[in-house]
């Protein structure tokens, strides 16, 4: 379980977040919607130590991220994190993008993390593109291999951050349909997003952000389809 | 015109330039290895949260680029001798060349860390790898194909600054073509000779880099 209590965190004279209470339980899928700016981002980069908070606490399966006793790099073998601009490392292949964790970090033999980094690849639909470098890539497989290359580490939760927002139009499908798999196989994931369509469809719960607050959170279907606060409704009539 | 060539004593002493242009490689090599080393050190000193390595890296940097190379020479030939530090020509010569060699590669390795998007750090630290792993196995391999052609133009520019090592009393290409001119006052074509070693030496440096440069980096663009 992820738990946020009462999160604050400010950039210099910047606040970003006012207070951000959360639960997330296992095997949920949480999307968080909401203008830029309103914190969803942040808050991810603070969940797996990225970003550090001023005030609250946040645990993962009772380690408290925020404690400086917590091995951090321990810590994030269990969060997966997709970025926005997908950041695969350019200067290795497809295979070795998704094999340097696990044997770096794991200790596994090169041909164990090779395999492990296969099967990954194969899995989110790019099994022949082994030996690419990424620039040799479109978006949406490069957004695919990074997917991959947290999967590797075997996490019990995924963070995607705005993972489609960057891609071509025609590119967001394959992504989304990539996200899809991975929660009808039962992965906890938050997502920022700002697809309504995958929100609603795919996510248990969706959380409305607004100026560094929640301001709505609720079953998908009924936070999308009947909203009860008037930023949210203002911002549906704008996405949708 | 009446002027006759003569290039028999140039054969002749065409083994003692042969070593000469190896004394030359040889102090540029060490120059250029030891110059590397500091140079990506001061690139770290200089990027530093704390005062004294931030402001002894830029002190460095700032004299290597902003002295002559010939006063460094001699600054570490002569000018240390007040200490009673007395250094042979070789080693101020390899002394001087270290010096300016890493104030100009310090620059080049910050321009190098810069160009790498902080985004990869957070990539690679968000799979668990540590700060050291994330520097080892994403943020310097990526830096080092962006310095890697600068780098080699500098080692170009060290193997054609030691000839200034002459002028500290080293007996390398430079210094050994002028003792066979005064011995045999046949100057021009010594120094055609000389041109000549300098130009092979420098050429085939840069194709072996280009050679390497495209074994190492094929594939993977950044």
């Amino acid at each position: 379980m992820i738990e946020l209590k009462n999160i604050h965190k400010s950039f210099g004279d910047l606040k970003v977040l006012k207070g951000i209470d959360l639960k997330v339980k296992n095997k949920e899928v949480l999307s968080v919607i909401g203008a830029s700016g309103s914190g969803k981002s942040t808050m991810l980069y603070c969940i797996n130590g990225l970003e550090p908070i001023q005030g609250g606490s946040i645990s993962v399966d009772g380690v408290v991220v925020n404690d400086k006793a917590t091995d951090l790099n321990k810590l994030r073998q269990k969060i997966g994190m997709v970025f926005q601009q997908w950041n695969s490392f350019p200067h290795l292949t497809a295979l070795e993008n998704v094999a340097l964790a696990p044997r770096v970090v794991k200790g596994l033999s090169k041909n164990e993390a090779k395999e492990i980094a296969a099967k990954q690849l194969a899995h989110v639909g790019i099994g022949d593109k082994l030996d690419v470098y990424p620039s040799a890539l479109s978006g949406g497989q490069q957004q695919r291999l990074a997917i991959a290359r947290a999967l590797a580490m075997e996490p019990k939760y995924m963070l995607f951050d705005e993972a489609t927002s960057a891609l071509d139009p025609e590119l967001v499908g394959e992504v989304l349909d990539t996200m899809r798999m991975l929660a009808s196989e039962g992965m906890t994931m938050i997502v920022v997003t700002h697809e309504m369509g995958f929100a609603r469809d795919v996510s248990d719960r969706v959380a409305f952000f607004h100026e560094g607050r929640v301001e709505e959170i609720g079953p998908a279907k009924t936070v999308l389809s009947s909203p009860k606060s008037e930023h949210l409704q203002k911002f549906l009539a704008k996405v949708h | 015109m009446d002027y006759q060539f003569l290039w028999r004593p140039v054969f002749k002493a065409l083994p003692e330039l042969v070593d000469a242009a190896l004394l030359t490689m040889e102090v540029s090599i060490i120059s250029m290895i030891i110059g590397l080393s500091i140079g990506l050190l001061l690139s770290f000193g200089r990027r530093s949260k704390h005062f004294v390595p931030r402001t002894l890296s830029t002190i460095w940097v700032e004299l290597a680029r902003n002295t002559p190379v010939l006063f460094q020479i001699f600054f570490f030939y002569w000018g240390l001798g007040e200490f009673g530090i007395f250094l042979s020509s070789y080693v101020a010569v390899v002394t001087a060349l270290s010096f300016n060699t890493a104030g100009y590669m310090a620059e080049t390795f910050r321009g190098g860390f810069n160009a790498i998007s902080n985004t990869q750090m957070q990539a690679s630290r968000s799979l668990g790898m540590s700060f050291l792993q994330t520097q080892r196995y994403i943020i310097i391999p990526q830096v080092l194909r962006v310095v890697y052609y600068p780098m080699t133009n500098q080692f170009i520019w060290v193997i054609l600054m030691s000839s200034l090592g002459m002028l500290a009393g080293l007996r390398e290409l430079t210094g050994e073509t002028m003792y066979f001119n005064s011995r045999t006052f046949r100057t021009f074509e010594f120094f055609a000779v000389t041109a000549v070693i300098y130009y092979i030496i420098a050429k085939l440096v840069m194709i072996a880099a280009r050679l390497l440069g495209w074994k190492i980096f094929k594939g993977g663009k950044i």
